[in-house]
């Protein structure tokens, strides 16, 4: 049934990964991000695939279920690395035919582009794996808070998250139920070109959103009687700590940046690329 | 026309951690002409089971035939087997969606593929049976309406397609007395008129006022089916069910308990003024 | 001066922005500390406007609503206003916020700005009231309608209010539902002293009421204890509304000349009439 299904991409087992503080992992992440910037050799990236693989073990993350949140991006990833190609036209010439020309760097560069936009996704998949969507709304608000002074909404986005996240499963019960019921009626969801299925909708979406209107005005209400004012002079009951495995958490991080910007010096220009 | 489920068993999400046996080896046969009423307490399989009666959810193991045909048969129409029984959800008047009244109720009519003058027929028709005056809603928007009137115009949209049995999920929840009054009112009409009448409710003062036939679910299973007068004088098994007699019912064995010589199983208020004023006046024949 | 009223309503009328017709006209009424009242109307009496009228949701176009003393036209203190008249609603979904049962008891007193000790300490105490400690962890979704308005109470009072006003709270729940639930609010207002305004349609349920007020058309057109109002049952039927099935019975059978009482309510009640008129010992 649809009560049963788990929303995002969280895997909801308890580790030590899964405990951090949701703004460390956000800012970790970025961290991690700019590393994959600096790295210069395919060592850099080993470092960094070596550091993936320990953190999915540390979470109890299956290593595949990560590895899996590239397929989606798979054609990007070829368009991004023949793009890179073909269209750089400087450094050695390894191959030409006819108007395609191949140099050394312009492969360089492909593989550089293509492994970044890898560990870019790989760094992201390891923090929504292992956080909730409600801890991440949290961590974002709390982070973004600061710029309340320029007016920026940090706590309506993070509320609007939240409620939303609670009215998901409400929904799509909602939408079977009404599908159901127009299929009652004789409605064909299924058969039929693009248009025809298109408009097949109508009597779905009307209503879900008739509904979905009504839920938010209700909603509005029963939180204006609840004392709802906006963010203002609000406590709250989740309180995030710092803990000690946080600042192990950073420790890591910042002695993989260490290590990848050793690696960017240490090592030779265009050793292994 | 009739309806039959044959020993029908369904399981949601089966191989799963979730698997959960909704429905188990139910047998039942809805004859024609009849008003069944479907009685159980809140997660005992009741919407499962009406959702089978038309075919939008398949048995895990059973059948339901329809007319003789096997619902989920090969070379079965499965569209036009479905609109023949008419099945009506709790709270319809959230399927709306046209932009008048007229044009919502021939909905169902347009997608078996009538012809408009047959749709026009069908739409007075079955606005007439749901008292709604066509003059003044027709050309209304639903949205506008009050939640009563809001849901009369989504049964005549099931009425339009002029089912043989139809089927309804609580169609009374969440009125006010008036409303339900007017609801329960027409059923009656339209049962009177030959119309098959399936009706799953939480009120077993309803059911008492219109029902011919009683079916009692437990935990997935038919544990009873019968007159309401045989139903509701096994208060234990109803008890057992987790639900209540209707009051009528209650007083006659409260009274019957006290000496009361009063007939067993007497379940209508109209019942027990009658049985009452006769005793009263056998006693002061003045 | 005597014991102030929870909640009082003096020549309220109201009338929406986009409409002519005012859907309350001149209503008048007064809710004392520890009292439970039910509100009885059909539907579009003017009898949900009334509840939110009584929280500040709404202002009064004409007269005015006092909670505990407070003016529902005062700015300043509609925070405190709404606190002291926790509100449920009808539907049970479109009223929790939180995904998790814990947190959504917490709203209303984050809201408040309630320092965190004390937030888990009320919460907890609040779950416990309801009998939903248990579910504390869960998604409300996960939940029975009941249960979801069992949760919804526990928010409420939470915020510690001196009166619970509850709007149809048990139209959309099952028999087991409504039972759950108004056994929950008549349990807080027996032993907390929290008055109620039960708004209702189930005549049963009004019947167990310290008194029943009845709206029809923007006014208050009868009240009293249930059994004076109910035994009103050709008044009651031209409002449009039911009276409970025994009170009815008694009323058809002393219209065949049976003198029964007519303000009685239950079945117990009826046994009881009926034997002293018609027990063979007797």
């Amino acid at each position: 049934m649809l009560k049963n299904i788990t929303l995002g991409q969280y895997y909801p087992v308890d580790s030590v990964i899964h405990r951090l503080d949701p703004r460390v992992k956000i800012l970790l992440t970025m961290a991690m991000i700019v590393a994959v910037f600096l790295v210069r050799s395919l060592v850099g990236y080993a470092l960094l695939l070596a550091f993936v693989y320990l953190v999915s073990r540390l979470a109890k993350v299956p290593f595949r279920l990560i590895i899996k949140g590239i397929k989606p991006l798979r054609f990007i990833l070829i368009l991004t690395f023949l793009l890179n190609l073909f269209l750089s036209a400087q450094g050695n010439i390894l191959f030409q035919w006819r108007f395609i020309t191949i140099t050394d760097q312009g492969l360089r560069q492909s593989i550089h582009y293509s492994l970044r936009l890898v560990f870019l996704v790989l760094g992201t998949s390891l923090m929504t794996l292992t956080t909730s969507p409600i801890q991440l709304a949290d961590g974002m608000e709390l982070l973004l808070s600061p710029l309340k002074v320029i007016r920026f909404p940090a706590h309506e986005l993070a509320m609007m998250m939240s409620i939303a996240l609670r009215f998901i499963p409400t929904l799509l019960e909602e939408t079977d139920k009404i599908m159901k019921a127009q299929m009652a009626r004789g409605a064909d969801f299924e058969s039929g070109n693009l248009l025809r299925r298109a408009k097949a909708m109508i009597p779905l979406l009307v209503p879900l959103f008739v509904s979905a209107f009504r839920r938010a005005s209700e909603l509005a209400m029963a939180m204006e009687a609840r004392c709802y004012h906006g963010g203002e002079g609000r406590t709250r009951l989740r309180v995030l700590k710092l803990t000690r495995p946080d600042l192990w958490a950073s420790l890591a991080v910042a002695g993989l940046i260490a290590l990848i910007v050793l690696e960017g010096i240490v090592l030779p220009k265009g050793w292994l690329l | 026309m009739s309806i039959e489920l044959r020993n029908v068993t369904h399981v949601y999400a089966e191989g799963s951690a979730f698997r959960s046996v909704a429905l188990e080896d139910i047998s039942l046969t809805i004859e024609d002409g009849e008003f069944l009423a479907l009685v159980g307490h809140t997660g005992c399989g009741k919407s499962t089971l009406v959702q089978h009666l038309n075919g939008l959810l398949k048995p895990s193991s059973g059948q339901v035939l329809v007319d003789g045909q096997d619902l989920h048969g090969e070379h079965v129409n499965r569209r036009l087997l479905r609109m023949k029984v008419g099945l009506v959800f709790q709270y319809p008047e959230y399927q709306l969606f046209e932009e008048t009244v007229a044009k919502d109720i021939a909905f169902g009519p347009k997608n078996m593929g009538l012809g408009a003058d047959e749709i026009d027929r069908r739409v007075r028709s079955a606005m007439a049976q749901m008292h709604l005056d066509y003059q003044k809603y027709a050309e209304r928007s639903p949205f506008e309406l009050s939640g009563g009137q809001m849901r009369r115009v989504a049964i005549a949209g099931i009425l339009a397609m002029e089912p043989q049995t139809l089927v309804l999920d609580e169609p009374t929840a969440g009125l006010d007395p008036h409303g339900r009054d007017r609801i329960l009112g027409i059923l009656r009409e339209l049962h009177e008129k030959g119309t098959t009448i399936v009706m799953v409710s939480h009120s077993m003062d309803d059911v008492a006022r219109l029902a011919t036939r009683v079916a009692v679910m437990s935990h997935g299973k038919l544990i009873a089916t019968g007159t309401p007068r045989e139903v509701f004088s096994r208060q234990d098994m109803m008890e057992n069910a987790g639900l209540r007699i209707p009051e009528a019912a209650r007083l006659c064995q409260s009274l019957r308990q006290r000496g009361v010589p009063l007939p067993d199983g007497l379940f209508t208020l109209e019942e027990l003024r009658t049985h009452l004023s006769a005793l009263w006046r056998e006693a002061h024949p003045c | 001066m005597a014991e102030q009223a929870s909640i009082l309503a003096e020549h309220v009328s109201f009338t929406y922005e986009e409409s002519e017709t005012q859907t309350l006209k001149d209503v008048s009424l007064e809710i004392k500390p520890g009292e439970f009242v039910a509100i009885l109307g059909h539907n579009g009496s003017g009898k949900s406007t009334l509840a939110k009228l009584l929280n500040a949701l709404y202002l009064p176009t004409e007269g005015r609503v006092l909670v505990c003393g407070m003016d529902t036209a005062e700015d300043e203190r509609i925070w405190d206003i709404r606190r002291r008249a926790g509100m449920i609603f009808q539907n049970p979904d479109n009223q929790l916020v939180a995904t998790v049962v814990r947190e959504d008891v917490a709203f209303g007193l984050e809201n408040l700005g309630v320092p965190h000790g004390e937030m888990v300490e009320r919460i907890d105490r609040a779950l416990e009231t309801v009998r939903m400690t248990a579910y504390a962890d869960s998604a409300p979704h996960m939940l029975s309608g009941g249960q979801k308005q069992r949760v919804a109470i526990a928010g409420i009072l939470a915020m510690a209010p001196s009166c619970i006003l509850a709007d149809e709270a048990t139209a959309m729940l099952d028999p087991a539902g409504r039972e759950e639930v108004l056994q929950t609010v008549r349990k807080l207002n027996r032993e907390q002293g929290i008055s109620v305004v039960w708004i209702t349609h189930f005549m049963e349920e009004a019947a167990k009421a310290d008194r029943v007020i009845v709206i029809s058309d923007g006014e208050i057109a009868l009240q009293g204890a249930p059994r004076e109002v109910f035994k009103q049952v050709e008044r009651m039927r031209e409002l449009h509304l039911d009276v409970p099935h025994m009170t009815a019975l008694a009323a058809e059978l002393r219209k065949e000349g049976i003198p029964l009482r007519e303000d009685l309510l239950t079945v117990e009640e009826m046994t009881e009439e009926v034997c002293a008129l018609l027990c063979p010992s007797n």
